[in-house]
């Protein structure tokens, strides 16, 4: 009896190390991400001031588009949802833009900034691992300015939809057809969808190139990340005549070729029109691709992060 | 219990060998002087012992290797390697909400506790601080840690001699005891002195001096010898020898303190003068020197 409750108390002193060490993982994780988050204010900062300008454009053209919605008739439902979801999707379009550039330029300062200004002293003099240091550089663009860009998405909607619930009965029009006509909740979930697929997991090698480039860079990172692109790019040129490279890294980073649906007739992915394919993505070899090239240079800047000294 | 061992620490970069296979032991309770010219390779030494950079060689810092453990060591060493290095954007009160995040040795009561005896506000962000307050805050956050190994690299460059005191002062008083180690290098040579138990010369990576400080002052002498006997006293041969206001001064090494003060008056040197002594005359004959 005693033996046996002394090997159950070993066995708890031997697994409780295991769970502290995973739970302050976590929790160093954790704090990580609240340091870039601290760090790189402007990432939500620019994306509000991105949306309040939409948003003061958006009221400057209310009485466009109240004409607008006064001719249109309700028979081609197709041609109804794209002139009603106009504004909303610009305004996404405006916001997922914005998203792309932010992930950019976060991305290419990612570990140039600490060696910079010489605080990497300051940081790796804390029990906090290369790792995990570089894993929560890496989930600003992967999950927190994404998450950032559709949240103030859907805020600039609900005033927008807020304002023309308004508006429209003024002008004696009716507010439950654009309700009804702008499915606006599939019209999020889609949107969601797409900046997830399309704009981060697809692009996310390029992502981590820079992420990478930061980490080694003496100064001008984005420029050095840029490189290879310009020099292979140009090689091609000359030698085969063609611009293959160039135009896929193009694509890839704009989203471009991500194989997440098919729209017919329509200008934008996140309507009726569209038939989301999400087997067909995860079955493109071009995405696993992606993935493997993006842990390979994660690796690399971690050990990137453990050899470079500030610059 | 030793804190730091090393055996044959040696770092090159390039062609420059920065470190050249130094042995070093560090024990418990100690508060070591690290004095050696600009490119003597003290800063190196101290990256390697901080796992900041690969060496060659045995390295062991609270029985860990520094390099390939560096997270599990940094939760009992901490350090300040160089002014003014903590992230100008940060507020104070997030760097201390941070460190109580990932330090699971913070005591954010006991660096509350420091910070109070300074103008520091919790409000401020580092950038709106001056530098000497940035070293405060900095100092706060370290001393607020219950760490085995405390290293400063030129903690105090640039302040002003105030600060540089404060600095020294809450050292000894509020943060060093019998279980806590500090190695410290600065170019401030005559502040330390009243600080340090041990004492440690290095230059061209090779450590050149290295004794207690009850060693230093049990062996050596300085005399301001008297014009007469300035003869007498060079045949007793003194490894260094300087002129204040037309006097001379001379510098011995383990020579009889009796057979000295019939020279003149006998003091202990000051660390200053003892360093430009010996990194002043040839490398051979501060070989002698080294232990």
């Amino acid at each position: 009896m005693n033996s046996e409750s002394n090997v159950l108390r070993e066995s708890a002193l031997d697994s409780q190390p295991v769970a502290a060490v995973s739970a302050s993982q976590t929790r160093t994780f954790y704090w990580s991400v609240r340091r870039e988050i601290w760090e790189n204010r402007w990432i939500y900062i620019g994306q509000l001031a991105v949306a309040g300008v939409f948003l003061v454009g958006f009221l400057f053209n209310m009485t466009r588009w109240l004409d607008t919605m006064r001719g249109l008739s309700t028979t081609d439902p197709a041609k109804y949802w794209e002139t009603v979801s106009l504004p909303y999707n610009i305004g996404a379009g405006a916001l997922m833009g914005a998203l792309i550039l932010m992930t950019i330029f976060y991305s290419s300062e990612a570990l140039y900034g600490e060696r910079r200004d010489r605080s990497i002293l300051f940081w790796k003099s804390l029990p906090v691992s290369d790792r995990t240091t570089v894993l929560a550089k890496a989930s600003i663009p992967l999950v927190v300015l994404p998450l950032l860009a559709v949240g103030i998405t859907i805020a600039v909607h609900l005033v927008m939809l807020l304002l023309s619930s308004i508006v429209l009965p003024l002008s004696g029009m009716s507010v439950t057809s654009l309700w009804k006509e702008l499915a606006i909740f599939p019209l999020w979930g889609m949107l969601l969808y797409h900046i997830l697929l399309a704009h981060v997991l697809w692009p996310f090698p390029i992502y981590c190139w820079l992420i990478l480039v930061s980490g080694w860079a003496r100064r001008a990172p984005l420029l050095w990340a840029a490189l290879p692109v310009v020099v292979i790019g140009g090689l091609e040129k000359l030698i085969l005549g063609t611009s293959r490279f160039a135009a896929m890294i193009g694509t890839r980073l704009i989203g471009g070729g991500a194989p997440t649906d098919v729209t017919t007739g329509g200008m934008f992915p996140t309507g009726p029109m569209t038939h989301l394919t999400p087997l067909r993505y995860l079955g493109a070899p071009g995405l696993w691709m992606g993935l493997v090239v993006a842990a390979v240079f994660l690796g690399l800047a971690v050990r990137m992060r453990r050899y470079r000294d500030p610059v | 219990m030793s804190v730091i061992e090393a055996h044959g620490l040696r770092k090159a970069f390039g062609t420059t060998v920065a470190v050249d296979g130094i042995d070093l032991r560090v024990d418990e309770g100690h508060i070591l002087g690290l004095i050696g010219p600009n490119g003597a390779g003290k800063t190196t030494a101290l990256d390697a012992i901080l796992g900041l950079t690969p060496y060659q060689g045995e390295l062991k810092v609270l029985g860990r290797d520094p390099w390939e453990e560096r997270e599990q060591l940094m939760r009992d060493v901490c350090f300040i390697a160089d002014v003014a290095v903590l992230p100008r954007w940060m507020r104070v009160s997030h760097a201390l909400e941070y460190m109580v995040g990932v330090h699971p040795r913070f005591d954010r009561t006991k660096a509350e506790g420091f910070l109070e005896k300074t103008s520091i506000s919790q409000h401020s962000k580092v950038r709106e601080l001056s530098k000497g307050m940035v070293v405060q805050l900095h100092l706060a956050l370290v001393m607020a840690i219950d760490a085995k190994l405390l290293v400063l690299d030129e903690p105090t460059l640039g302040l002003d001699i105030l600060f540089r005191k404060q600095f020294y002062d809450s050292l000894l008083n509020d943060y060093f005891d019998a279980t806590r180690t500090i190695i410290v290098t600065t170019h401030q040579v005559e502040e330390v002195q009243h600080v340090l138990t041990d004492l440690m010369f290095i230059n061209h990576g090779r450590i050149v001096l290295n004794c207690s400080m009850e060693e230093f002052e049990a062996r050596y002498a300085e005399v301001m010898v008297k014009p007469e006997q300035l003869a007498a006293a060079r045949t007793l041969k003194p490894i260094y020898e300087r002129q204040v206001f037309g006097r001379s001064i001379l510098l011995f090494d383990q020579v009889d303190r009796q057979k000295l003060s019939a020279l003149g008056e006998v003091r202990t040197p000051n660390i200053a003068d003892l360093f430009v002594a010996v990194m002043g005359n040839h490398a051979g004959a501060v070989q002698g020197a080294a232990r």
